[in-house]
């Protein structure tokens, strides 16, 4: 029954999700730092099984953009078969299922120390991963994984909202917009309980990751408030959505907004000043995993600066590797919304916690209600 | 020697029946039987009951769903009817094209074709566009219980035309003309032999469209807004959602297989009596 309902959502959410590289590079373009490590297994004929993010990793679909999978194989001689999720709950779902033979995934922060916490990772072996000298120490030390045994940050970004220019008028945009009855019927809402939550916690004022049962309540009664004003709840149909000016407010995550603004010029995205959620996503390799050496290869080559820089390019979201982050350009830097100021993120985000199971039931059992009231 | 023949033909049935046996025991009983075990088990495959217990506090979830269904079934019967009935007196040729023009649907994706209702019915979709050009001013469509039960009729009414135009390919044209010649008008030959005779391609057309459309999840996703919440998505947020609960979504979905049989039983149970009426 998972592994259905995961098929449906896979082809809902892009069809041909899995897509094998076919574009075969002869020889690599990318500079590595060191060249031999990566052909120890190049005449081996071995393949790595990665799973992702849809649209997250640079593919190589524009002109001038690295294709990081087909360079990879290139480089190593290592096959890579590259399938895609869409949350991280699919990701969840797929691996406690059974049956998913994965060498590479790509969790977010608060699902790293669930699946932590459920002994479904593999401790990292950091002399094989030398490009993790290039990530940055405010990265370091993560509370979702606190020593960084598990895994190595790949992109993080904040949550803020994507707002319809011509139609929102307001200078001053921060989460309270969402309940402006100014805007009911144009209020798309966030698809999933914990970032739904979380919006309504930070206008509430308590913890994002509180588990206190009366917090909880109390901030699923701001969402049932709401719900008259919302026009539908969603996740990336908020791309389309927006688009085509179908509504005006959507809060989404900073890296699709950059995106949404590039495609769209009626579009703006902001961080709202009260504080967001800061999350981010990294690089594990799965208990099950049976290929450590390439896995651990994979990692470095994802932290090499040039790949780094390519792939942060391409999704938009923001990289955590120093020296990437130095070739971004200066107006990416300081748009304001990939890099916020060190005092904004220091003090007004929130990375997530895994919460506990009754926390966690809770919690689904008030979005369920919520959603489900007419 | 007559006896021999029998056991020999049935040996054959039974190996060119094989394949689907073994097909229908790997991929339909086992997997019935596991969801049976997740429903009345716990996390760590406990025996209880709990799960079935905790399915009915979402029973307004149940109600909503069966009713959407139900409506759906309803308008897919009256369109596919005179649909059916018309299909199935035209020339062959005509008949031919016609039928293809009911599949041709069909052989597109399923999620391609609800995904084209969200640009049609949208607020800025062609339906307002449209409407927008004569100054009429946009309607809700998309979002609404209306939306997701129109993507249920669209999407299933091939399953109601399909077996009702084949019951109806099957009444005889001489039943038809001794009906007229023996005093009914249109209507009556309708009603009184046309009906009676179609009946078991309606139960078969109300059940091939009931029972998906009660379990729908993606289509109340889509044109629903997501605030229409199904029986179809609550089971798969049990899975896919925050709280992974795959014993909830195995006990949602056993109930709501108990609930289909019933129904469905009850439906054949008008079905003989009727046939038995005709007799």
């Amino acid at each position: 029954m998972t592994k259905k309902i995961s098929l449906v959502l896979a082809a809902l959410l892009g069809f041909g999700a899995i897509s094998a590289c076919s574009d075969k590079l002869a020889e690599p373009t990318v500079n590595v730092s060191d060249k031999a490590y990566y052909e120890k297994f190049k005449e081996d004929g071995l393949s790595i099984n990665v799973y992702n993010w849809g649209e997250y990793i640079a593919d190589g679909s524009e002109d001038e953009m690295m294709n990081v999978n087909a360079e990879f194989e290139a480089l190593t001689g290592i096959e890579v078969n590259y399938t895609t999720y869409a949350t991280n709950e699919e990701l969840y779902a797929k691996m406690k299922g059974g049956g998913a033979d994965y060498d590479i995934i790509i969790p977010s922060d608060y699902m790293i120390s669930r699946m932590i916490k459920e002994d479904m990772l593999k401790p990292l072996d950091y002399t094989k991963i030398p490009n993790a000298q290039y990530i940055m120490d405010s990265f370091k030390n993560a509370t979702y994984d606190e020593g960084d045994k598990y895994s190595v940050p790949y992109t993080w970004g904040t949550v803020g909202i994507i707002y319809d220019k011509e139609a929102v008028t307001e200078t001053d945009i921060d989460w309270d917009i969402l309940w402006n009855e100014k805007y009911s019927g144009q209020i798309l809402m966030f698809d999933n309980p914990r970032d739904a939550f979380a919006i309504a916690e930070l206008i509430l004022g308590y913890s994002l990751n509180t588990e206190n049962p009366d917090e909880l309540k109390k901030a699923a009664d701001k969402l049932t408030q709401q719900k008259p004003l919302v026009q539908a709840y969603v996740m990336d149909e908020i791309f389309d959505k927006m688009g085509a000016q179908e509504a005006a407010l959507a809060p989404y995550y900073a890296g699709d907004g950059v995106t949404l603004m590039k495609d769209y010029e009626h579009l703006g995205f902001v961080v709202p000043k009260s504080g967001t959620n800061r999350f981010v996503d990294a690089i594990c390799i799965p208990k099950t995993s049976g290929k450590e050496d390439l896995a651990h290869m994979y990692i470095n080559f994802l932290c090499e600066p040039e790949v780094a820089l390519a792939n942060a390019e391409y999704i938009g979201y923001s990289t955590p590797n120093s020296v990437a982050f130095e070739n971004i350009s200066d107006e990416i830097k300081n748009d304001g919304i990939s890099y916020p100021d060190d005092e904004y993120l220091n003090n007004k985000t929130t990375v997530y916690k895994n919460l506990s199971d009754d926390a966690n039931k809770l919690m689904q059992d008030l979005w369920t209600a919520m959603k489900s009231e007419s | 020697m007559n006896e021999n023949t029998h056991t020999h033909r049935s040996l054959l049935q039974k190996l060119i029946a094989a394949p689907y046996i073994v097909w229908m025991i790997v991929f339909i009983i086992v997997p019935l039987a596991m969801v049976a075990y997740f429903a009345m088990t716990t996390a760590d495959g406990v025996f209880t009951l709990e799960n079935i217990k905790d399915v009915w506090q979402y029973a307004n979830i149940f109600v909503r769903s069966i009713w959407l269904a139900a409506i759906a079934t309803v308008i897919c019967l009256v369109i596919a009817y005179p649909a059916a009935y018309i299909l199935s007196r035209t020339s062959a040729s005509a008949q031919s094209t016609l039928l293809m023009l009911v599949m041709l649907p069909m052989w597109m994706n399923f999620l391609l074709r609800t995904y084209a209702w969200m640009t049609i019915l949208g607020n800025n979709g062609l339906i307002n566009s449209f409407l927008g050009l004569f100054g009429i001013d946009s309607i809700k469509m998309l979002n609404t219980q209306g939306a997701v039960v129109l993507g249920m009729v669209y999407n299933y009414l091939p399953y109601m035309i399909l077996p009702l135009y084949t019951v109806m390919m099957k009444i005889d044209k001489s039943v038809l003309e001794a009906a007229h010649d023996l005093g009914c008008n249109g209507a009556k030959t309708l009603f009184k032999v046309v009906m009676p005779l179609s009946i078991p391609g309606i139960t078969s057309g109300i059940t091939m469209v009931f029972v998906p459309a009660i379990s729908t999840f993606i289509i109340s996703r889509m044109l629903g807004g997501g605030s229409q919440l199904l029986i179809g998505d609550l089971i798969e947020m049990q899975f896919l959602g925050n709280s992974y609960n795959p014993n909830l979504g195995s006990a949602i979905s056993l109930v709501l297989m108990v609930i289909v049989l019933i129904i469905m039983t009850v439906m054949n149970q008008f079905d003989a009596g009727d046939d038995k009426v005709l007799m």
